[in-house]
């Protein structure tokens, strides 16, 4: 690895890329967005990920300095909140006659939640690399995709309840979790117990809310992701609905809970029965969805690679643990 | 747990149904026709009545039942009742046609047959629509102005059935 100019950031001889762990997994959409995703799974000793910054236009003016930095940033409907922001000087002021290559590396760059882009409120990382010169900067980002993974929840009950309207309509509906991952399928069914309506048919539909602001200035936007007919016709007493769902054809996000106290995410079920009239009797159920790894690791064997992946943050083997926001207490060792 | 490679889709366990209940009426019947016009009086005094025949399984109707002779200001005023007393979005009724009204028209102004048709339909899907309704089905007024002889424009609206004599 060479590096110009002084201050430049010393490399580490022991870090390479892609021995068995997660990073720069290539390009992966996180929404609609390319970036390299960079999965706080596996924290690597040393943990770098050496990068070449883009080649400064060649012939311009006399350069002032440049720089790198990732930053961590929130946008919430015009207003910039940087949450973690790192530099390192490239190179001392200057000038630049042709293409160069400047190398870098930043370790153990905190990476607390996942990226999300919403209506309202956009979370990225990315890496900026800046020439500073007398008249006009040059600037170019490049977008990060982090990914927060988590483990199977040990604590995960069914959802079970009775609901209706007085002498109307009773259903007692079941689905087998609370807290789903992102390719799970939800199980369930619906029970008829009280039917004095005429059904024309029944849904489930996928809400998602996003929660921003604080205060009271707090904006709810509820977005129905997906629809899905469970039943066609009248039921009667007695009779039951299954519910087969299958999570990964959507686009769905974990829940995330109170980012940096500025943002939710929140997933609900909303089951819907319409009648002949079109009037509509729902019930809305939050459930937790989380992301599991899918990443294997070749060189442990297979226990020791369950055990690695249970945690919920960057810590890596051996350091103690702090249970992340789905877990139920417990925190493994 | 261990991880698994095939989520497990099995339907949950459910009771099997009754089979009286499986093949029974259902409990949700009811129908609303209305039927027969007529138009009774003489002169500037006429109006309209229209048959409103209900039958219902439903427990919360008296009377599996009724039958009984309404006017358009009768829907006029059960609508109103609805839109004062209940939370519910009461759908449209037909017209007023107060332009059939006015004096000096060619044909029978509101007494014409396909006029009278018109508004029976309308008639027929609006109380269709409320009677269904389970909000509207709490108020008196809607019993009322189903299943009794004569709306008593006195009544004391409320939910429920009310005193009725037994």
């Amino acid at each position: 690895m060479r590096c110009f100019g002084g201050g430049a950031p010393a490399v580490s001889p022991g870090c390479c890329p892609g021995t068995g762990s997660a990073q720069s997994a290539g390009y992966l959409g996180a929404g609609r967005e390319e970036g390299v995703v960079n999965r706080r799974a596996a924290p690597r000793p040393g943990g770098a990920l050496p990068q070449r910054a883009p080649p400064p236009p060649v012939g311009q003016a006399p350069v002032a300095e440049a720089s790198a930095l990732p930053i961590e940033l929130y946008y919430d409907r015009g207003n910039h909140h940087e949450f973690v922001s790192l530099v390192k000087d490239l190179a001392r002021p200057g000038e630049v006659t042709q293409s160069q290559a400047f190398d870098f590396e930043f370790t153990h760059v905190e990476k607390p939640y996942e990226s999300y882009t919403g209506q309202n409120v956009k979370l990225r990382y990315f890496l900026r690399a800046t020439i500073s010169r007398r008249l006009n900067d040059v600037v170019k980002e490049m977008d990060i995709v982090v990914h927060t993974l988590s483990t199977y929840p040990e604590l995960n009950s069914s959802i079970k309840m009775e609901v209706g309207i007085e002498d109307c309509l009773h259903i007692e509906f079941e689905y087998n979790k609370s807290k789903y991952h992102l390719k799970d399928v939800i199980v369930g069914k619906i029970y008829f117990l009280l039917v004095r309506i005429k059904i024309k048919h029944m849904e489930i539909d996928i809400i998602k809310r996003e929660t921003t602001g604080t205060g009271p200035n707090v904006y709810h936007e509820n977005d129905t992701i997906a629809k899905y007919e469970i039943m066609d016709g009248a039921p009667v007493r007695g009779e039951s609905i299954p519910i087969r769902l299958f999570l990964a054809g959507y686009e769905l996000t974990p829940t995330m809970r109170d980012i940096n106290k500025k943002f939710s995410v929140r997933y609900y079920l909303n089951l819907v029965l319409i009648d002949d009239e079109e009037r509509r009797y729902f019930k809305q159920q939050e459930v937790v969805l989380w992301r599991k790894g899918d990443i294997v690791r070749k060189s442990m064997s297979h226990q020791a690679a369950i055990a690695s992946q249970r945690f919920e943050g960057t810590t890596p083997l051996g350091e103690a643990r702090t249970p992340g926001p789905l877990s139920d207490g417990g925190s493994r060792q | 747990m261990s991880d698994t490679a095939v989520a497990d889709t099995r339907r949950l366990n459910s009771k099997p149904q009754d089979l009286t209940d499986a093949y029974g009426p259902p409990s949700n019947f009811l129908e609303i026709d209305i039927f027969n016009p007529q138009t009774v009086g003489v002169g500037r005094a006429r109006f309209t009545t229209y048959e409103v025949r209900m039958r219902t399984n439903l427990p919360i109707f008296k009377l599996k039942e009724s039958c009984v002779r309404r006017r358009y200001s009768d829907f006029e005023w059960l609508k109103n009742e609805l839109e004062r007393d209940s939370k519910i979005v009461v759908p449209p009724l037909p017209g007023k046609a107060l332009k059939r009204q006015l004096p000096f028209r060619g044909d029978e102004g509101i007494f014409e047959e396909s006029f009278i048709e018109e508004r029976r339909q309308g008639l027929e899907q609006f109380i269709n629509k409320i009677a269904g309704h389970p909000l509207a089905q709490n108020e008196r007024c809607l019993h009322m102005f189903l299943q009794e002889e004569a709306i008593d424009r006195n009544y004391v609206p409320g939910k429920g059935l009310g005193e009725k004599d037994y």
